[in-house]
């Protein structure tokens, strides 16, 4: 290490410009933005001055009073909420065989599967959107072949484009790598003989799976599931391009308030909800997660 | 157990496999294979609004990387030597918060500061958020290299400056620049953060795409996907192999 004490303005010249920056270009956005949502939205969109015409200042709760008032926010709320959890359901149903393959195939061809499964999630966000606008199209092959199928039963052609059918398959397409991610990093750590003492006693595959391989795995599992419900929780994209006019999510309506009806001190409010929500559940899957860390590693 | 890994392959590459072979689709509907013809890129080269986008986009790409390496890199050196409190919450807190809210916050604390939003608002923001990835990179690299190496150097009479340029920089440089890749990636290929600070005039190819698909769906949508796709591919690869670490680090 270097000489303690008589290098402190090498510490500040190597971290001073990062911080600086991120001072400048996050945190005091971020406060801003949180001071904006006790502040009255401006006549032609914006905020209206912070000292009113009576020279007071003017600062409100209106814009939270407005988010208690009606039911709709909430329900927008709760339907992401929804969607976030289901996304994350079944992220970690397809990747746990996923990541469990990579993490018992031979070591030289690890990296190489590993890379496969992250490949697709560095090509542009907006093009994986755009591909399942083609599959889900309605002259695609799969809505004609899922219509003809109907129609035998002489059930009316339904749309998979502009539906939650469509957002939901498109937030997990999005989401899985994050979860097949922590989840090989913790398989590829387990032990192998206990496994093999399993068998020795007798426990069937499903037996080794539910009470060796799962538990030991849970950390890995909400490390994923934290990696995957909070982006999908504050995503606009997805059902604004692939869903009906009932698909709307929080992140749409965030979306709204600051381009659209440009009610600056809302758009805050929903945002700071938003953020306590991801941030929270998240700080919960990870507390539960070393909890279950703690208890894998007493057994 | 191979089964289900085959399907969750499939699942992930068939849906960019038919936008790259509709790209080469000699048909304007996205439904069924007509011919091959590479008439969709010819009209992408001689479409002048997406050129616009791609320019801006490796603009932007260009100095976010630049800045970013250079902030990042400190970020990376600095949380590896020193015990600091607020540094790591600063870099870590972009990556883990939904990306809208950096969005929004910064939309308004432009418009707050009559900041006019263009290329350099949305260069401002993609460097804040390519620091931490950046930073992330390198403490890894850092992590794993011999502290010894330089404490010779430092008997050696070298100042701490001499032994970080002359031995910690060298060492490290593999993870520098698949972090420079990194942030490369991420910024021509932000549509979030880029959407919200971007303001009314300035068009990036991310942003390009999206009133494309939002309007009007042409296939050459599916031809610039392509080579986007492409140009993606060949960065991450690089960056894959200077720094296998990428891997497992990136969304931590």
């Amino acid at each position: 290490m270097a000489a303690r004490g008589r290098v402190d303005w090498g510490k500040w010249a190597v971290s001073g410009p990062p911080l600086a920056y991120l001072l400048f270009f996050f945190a005091i956005p971020t406060l801003i933005m949180l001071a904006a949502s006790f502040r009255t939205p401006g006549d032609f969109g914006g905020l209206a001055p912070l000292v009113g015409a009576d020279g007071r200042l003017d600062l409100n709760l209106e814009s939270y009073a407005r988010l208690a008032e009606s039911t709709v926010y909430l329900e927008v709320f709760l339907k992401s909420v929804a969607y976030a959890l289901v996304t994350t359901i079944a992220c970690l149903l397809l990747a746990y065989p996923l990541a469990t393959l990579i993490a018992q195939s031979p070591r030289k061809y690890r990296d190489l599967l590993l890379l496969l499964v992250i490949l697709p999630f560095w090509s542009n966000f907006l093009i994986r959107i755009y591909a399942w606008m083609i599959i889900l199209g309605p002259n695609a092959a799969l809505a004609r072949g899922v219509n003809a199928v109907l129609a035998l039963f002489g059930a009316e052609p339904v749309p998979l484009l502009f539906s939650a059918f469509a957002v939901l398959v498109c937030l997990v397409y999005v989401h899985l790598p994050f979860m097949v991610l922590p989840l090989y990093a913790n398989l590829e750590k387990h032990d192998r003989a206990l496994l093999d003492a399993a068998q020795d006693l007798g426990a069937s595959g499903w037996q080794r799976f539910w009470r060796i391989t799962f538990p030991l795995s849970l950390p890995g599992v909400y490390a994923g599931a934290a990696l995957v419900f909070i982006p999908a929780l504050g995503i606009f994209a997805i059902p604004d391009i692939l869903g009906g006019p009932n698909d709307s999510l929080i992140g749409n309506l965030i979306k709204q308030q600051f381009l659209e009806s440009r009610d600056w001190p809302f758009g805050s409010v929903l945002s700071i909800v938003l953020t306590a929500a991801a941030l929270g559940l998240a700080g919960l899957a990870a507390w539960v997660g070393r909890r279950g860390g703690r208890g894998s590693s007493r057994a | 157990m191979w089964a289900a890994a085959i399907v969750a392959y499939l699942f992930l590459y068939l849906p960019l496999a038919i936008v790259v072979a509709y790209s080469f689709n000699d048909s304007r509907l996205n439904a069924e294979w007509v011919g091959f013809t590479f008439d969709w890129y010819r009209k992408l080269a001689q479409n002048e609004e997406m050129i616009t986008a791609a320019v801006n986009s490796l603009a932007i790409a260009l100095a976010a990387s630049v800045v970013s390496t250079a902030l990042g890199t400190m970020a990376g050196v600095a949380m590896h030597r020193y015990r600091l409190r607020l540094l790591p919450v600063l870099v870590l807190t972009p990556i883990a918060i939904p990306e809208i809210l950096m969005g929004v916050a910064l939309l308004i604390f432009f418009v707050m500061l009559n900041f006019t939003l263009g290329l350099v608002s949305v260069a401002i923001a993609h460097i804040a958020f390519c620091i931490g990835f950046v930073a992330i990179v390198v403490r890894a690299r850092l992590a794993g290299m011999d502290e010894s190496l330089v404490e010779a150097a430092r008997d050696c009479g070298a100042t701490p400056w001499q032994a970080f340029r002359r031995v910690t920089l060298p060492l490290i440089m593999p993870g520098v620049i698949a972090g420079a890749l990194m942030a490369f990636t991420l910024s021509i290929d932000d549509f979030v953060i880029t959407f919200f600070t971007a303001g009314a005039g300035t068009v990036t190819l991310p942003l390009q795409i999206y009133s494309m698909i939002k309007i009007a769906v042409t296939p050459e949508v599916n031809a610039v996907s392509t080579l986007l796709m492409l140009l993606t591919l060949v960065l991450i690869v690089v960056a894959a192999r200077l720094s296998p670490s990428l891997l497992r680090t990136e969304s931590d």
